[in-house]
């Protein structure tokens, strides 16, 4: 177990490299250039641009522009917004990178808590009206985009009910709230979001669990357990959901990045301040040193939740738990 | 490829797939001739009106006909889709092609630029691109395919992996085939079933990315008509004209909706496995 987590880490610290590559020469190469910042100062002339851009080290080769970010990158100085206000890119990414793991851990739970058993269910009832309703309500997340789904509930909601509220995480009031509701206002807030995000993410993983269940119920194993005389409880609940779980743990894995993803357009559209709202900001206004920033984090903490996924899986596997090798 | 149709036709929901894919790229191509009204004309007196018999899925706030501009948005989705879905399966198939035939150092390097390509979240990335391109249908085009070819890869890769082992590609290697020949000729015409499934299946992932970045105002620029950007417009206005926001959203909805279906539908008519228990759906326990 520990030479597999091992490995997996060792595995990672290339790839980490590689973030910081791909996040610094996808800006980079683009060609636009960050100090043809289009407003106030389209009559720059040419030399104040020059030393803009002398300023900014721009000018120099690319590898040497890379080496000083990078060396920066490692103490953790990420260099500071081209907004007005020129804060650290550091504080700003600090401030939202609660929110968005917040919610994207709450989305996740939701959907592992919901998608297990309706996938179970589906499967041992395949061809019943559940598991069709169930394959229908897949085939409609996979097709409602969440943009759109996200509008229609905060009409209906927000506006013509007016039982939620539809921007921002908290009221304007909230200091004024007792303790519990101030609770209650940030998860009334949190709502119509995760709602949002959990759609898609839920149509995806109970198709997977029914998949994955589907396989594993025809195995030997399970008929043997069922010969053994052991209730069906027992042998689809341990026995089988066991093992059908296994790949469940690859695929949550493989799909965080969408998940994470997805805050794009959730926090844009419900005005909450996390990082995917950021990364739009910054895409808007070309801060450059925000959206590098906010890609290198980004892609680094899906790594990590990666590396999380694989140290789950090997957890749960008794092929790796126990120490054999792996095929 | 009989079996394939019999097993094809059999799955009603594959069939509906079919058949509104096929529609809707009639009604995109032909979209200038079916279109109502002028897209892009403004019509101050007939701001906001609601669906009506001249106008039949309403008016957005400058008096465009929203039926109108969404028929000729149908064309940029679905040419979004088709083109980046041609660049990510051109990408995808070389260097799996690469990967998986030479293995070793080549296999190698490819395999861990997938990896390290699949740990960006694919918005984020695109946001970080699009914020210096200057958006236009081609960018948009071009950064949805540059990001979306590894699922592919690794698709090809693998057949390629149980492929070059097999005789009929050994004996024309054994007679002198050059690497490409034998890539080209033998092994990629017989890895080519999978790729198409996950070709039909990236039209619509590719359509829904557009949509979102247009809706977000990074993707195709107004006054070009997308149901990205329609969205966007109308979302300013949902609460006193809806039919601005619901209807381009419905059109997404039910494009991907169809090619999913469609997608899915070639894949269990392809494989064998997984026909049977297609097939059971109609009759169960045959």
């Amino acid at each position: 177990m520990l030479a597999y987590v091992l490995r997996r880490l060792l595995l990672a610290i290339p790839l980490l490299i590689g973030i910081t590559f791909v996040s610094f020469v996808v800006i980079q190469l683009a060609p636009g250039d960050p100090t043809q910042i289009p407003g106030e100062n389209i009559e720059t002339s040419k030399l104040a641009w020059e030393q803009l851009r002398k300023e900014y080290g721009l000018d120099q080769p690319l590898y040497v522009q890379y080496g000083k970010w990078i060396t920066r990158l490692v103490r953790l100085d990420l260099g500071r917004s081209f907004a007005p206000h020129g804060r650290p890119v550091r504080t700003m990414i600090a401030e939202r990178l609660p929110v968005t793991l917040l919610l994207n851990i709450v989305e996740l739970l939701i959907i592992v808590a919901l998608a297990v058993p309706i996938g179970v269910l589906s499967a041992t009832r395949q061809y019943s009206t559940f598991d069709k309703a169930t394959t229908i309500f897949v085939f409609l997340g996979f097709a409602t985009p969440d943009f759109w789904l996200a509008l229609l509930l905060m009409i209906l909601f927000g506006v013509q009910l007016g039982w939620l509220p539809i921007s921002g995480l908290r009221s304007m009031n909230w200091e004024y709230l007792s303790f519990w509701q101030q609770q209650t206002d940030f998860l009334s807030h949190l709502a119509l979001p995760i709602l949002v995000a959990t759609f898609g993410g839920l149509a995806g993983l109970s198709r997977y669990m029914r998949q994955s269940m589907l396989e594993v119920v025809r195995q030997d194993y399970v008929q043997s357990a069922r010969a053994k005389g052991l209730a069906e409880r027992v042998v689809i609940g341990k026995h089988a959901l066991r093992n059908a779980m296994l790949p469940i743990v690859t695929i949550l894995g493989l799909s965080l990045p969408g998940l994470i993803g997805g805050s794009v357009i959730v926090e844009s559209i419900f005005a909450i301040p996390g990082m995917g709202q950021l990364m739009v900001q910054a895409a808007f206004e070309r801060d450059y040193p925000v959206l590098m920033g906010n890609l290198v984090i980004v892609a680094a903490v899906t790594l990590l939740a990666n590396l999380a996924a694989d140290v789950a899986y090997g957890l749960v596997d008794p092929r790796i738990r126990v120490g054999r090798r792996r095929r | 490829m009989k079996s394939f149709w019999r097993a094809f036709r059999r799955n009603r929901l594959a069939v509906v797939g079919a058949m509104i894919s096929v529609c809707l790229a009639t009604l995109a191509l032909t979209a200038p001739l079916l279109a109502p009204w002028d897209p892009n004309r403004p019509d101050v007196k007939k701001i906001l009106t609601s669906p009506s018999g001249k106008h039949l899925f309403g008016t957005d706030q400058i008096g465009r006909d929203v039926l109108s501009r969404m028929l000729h948005g149908a064309r940029v989705s679905l040419a979004v889709g088709f083109v980046s879905v041609g660049i990510s399966a051109f990408i995808g198939i070389t260097l799996g092609s690469l990967a998986g035939y030479n293995g070793g150092t080549t296999d190698a390097t490819i395999m861990r630029l997938v990896d390290l390509m699949l740990v960006f979240p694919r918005l984020f990335l695109l946001l970080a691109v699009l914020a210096f391109l200057k958006p236009s249908i081609w960018t948009i085009m071009a950064v949805i395919g540059f990001t979306s070819w590894m699922g592919t890869a690794r698709l090809v890769r693998a057949e390629f992996l149980a492929l070059k082992e097999r005789e009929f590609v050994v004996s024309s290697q054994s007679i002198g085939a050059s690497g490409f020949r034998v890539i080209w000729r033998h092994i990629l015409p017989n890895a080519m079933a999978p790729v198409l499934v996950a070709m039909t299946l990236g039209i619509p992932a590719a359509i829904l990315l557009e949509s979102a970045l247009s809706f977000l105002g990074l993707g195709v620029q107004p006054p070009h008509a997308t149901w990205g950007n329609i969205l966007n417009e109308g979302k300013e206005v949902i609460e006193v004209a809806w039919w601005v926001s619901v209807y381009p959203g419905l059109a997404i909805l039910l494009t991907v909706l169809s090619y999913n279906l469609l997608g899915e539908g070639i894949r269990d008519a392809l494989d064998p496995r997984l026909r049977q228990s297609a097939g059971r759906v109609g009759g169960r326990g045959r």
